[in-house]
């Protein structure tokens, strides 16, 4: 088993994405086949992203098993207010700093779902965000 | 098509990876916005857009995307021409637009995702 810790900056567009760069390196030397390592490493960022896009600062953790890679993000932040609203395609709250990156068209947590085997959503308003995403290697 | 046919057809600039012209794509995705490109799961794509930030190229690592032709001649910035090179990417850059350097690839039988 293999775990790494990451902090993620809430608003830094400059970093969001090396966490997730790093983890899909590492899964790389792991030899996981490479469709796998795509599903994996864009339900990753696209939650790393939504930290960076919509809270104010968080930690990544990722656990690597044989069977599974089980990704964690607890976030401080505003919280989601309605969690089946923002599984809908196309609705997002992002400001429009966000959707100048090329992210904030409420596709976000629909892909992570495509791309994972299990996705949980845990949220208090006011307070934070926890995602948790895992996905079956084996 | 040939990544040096693409070149040849948009007037395009080589910003990295010069090495790597006689790769081939099969097919090519416009957009941008980064969430709808990674949505896709297609191999050996190339990525034309107008967005030009850092995210473009991280989006691009995260969905295993090798070549990235930037139109209306958004030139990409040094940082951003860093990581490409360190992931091995390939980017262009015209000063065509996107409907026309779609229109041009389309027409010369470069296949859209869907």
């Amino acid at each position: 088993m293999m775990e790494f810790k990451y902090e993620i900056e809430g608003g830094d567009f400059s970093k969001a994405g090396t966490a997730s760069s790093d983890v899909k390196k590492i899964l790389k030397q792991l030899n996981l086949a490479p469709g796998l390592i795509k599903k994996i490493a864009v339900a990753m960022y696209e939650a790393e992203v939504n930290i960076v896009a919509h809270a104010y600062k968080g930690t990544m953790s990722v656990i690597i098993n044989a069977e599974n890679v089980r990704m964690l993000f607890e976030d401080e932040g505003p919280g989601i207010a309605d969690i089946d609203k923002a599984m809908q395609e196309g609705f997002s709250t992002a400001s429009e700093e966000v959707r100048q990156q090329g992210f904030g068209a409420g596709m976000g947590l629909s892909n992570i779902k495509k791309n994972s085997d299990y996705l949980s959503i845990n949220s208090t308003v006011g307070k934070g965000t926890i995602v948790e995403i895992i996905t079956n290697i084996k | 098509m040939q990544i040096s046919e693409v070149i040849d057809l948009t007037e395009a600039k080589i910003l990295t990876c010069e090495t790597q012209k006689g790769d081939n794509v099969l097919r090519a995705f416009a957009s941008d916005l980064m969430s709808d490109v990674l949505t896709l799961d297609t191999d050996n794509l190339m990525l034309i857009t107008g967005l030009n930030n850092l995210q473009t190229i991280r989006t691009a690592e995260m969905a295993e995307i090798k070549y990235i032709l930037f139109v209306r001649g958004k030139m990409p910035t040094p940082p951003m021409i860093e990581l490409a090179k360190k992931e091995n990417m390939l980017l262009l850059v015209t000063k065509k637009s996107l409907f026309q350097t779609s229109g041009v690839l389309f027409q010369a039988g470069l296949k859209p995702v869907y």
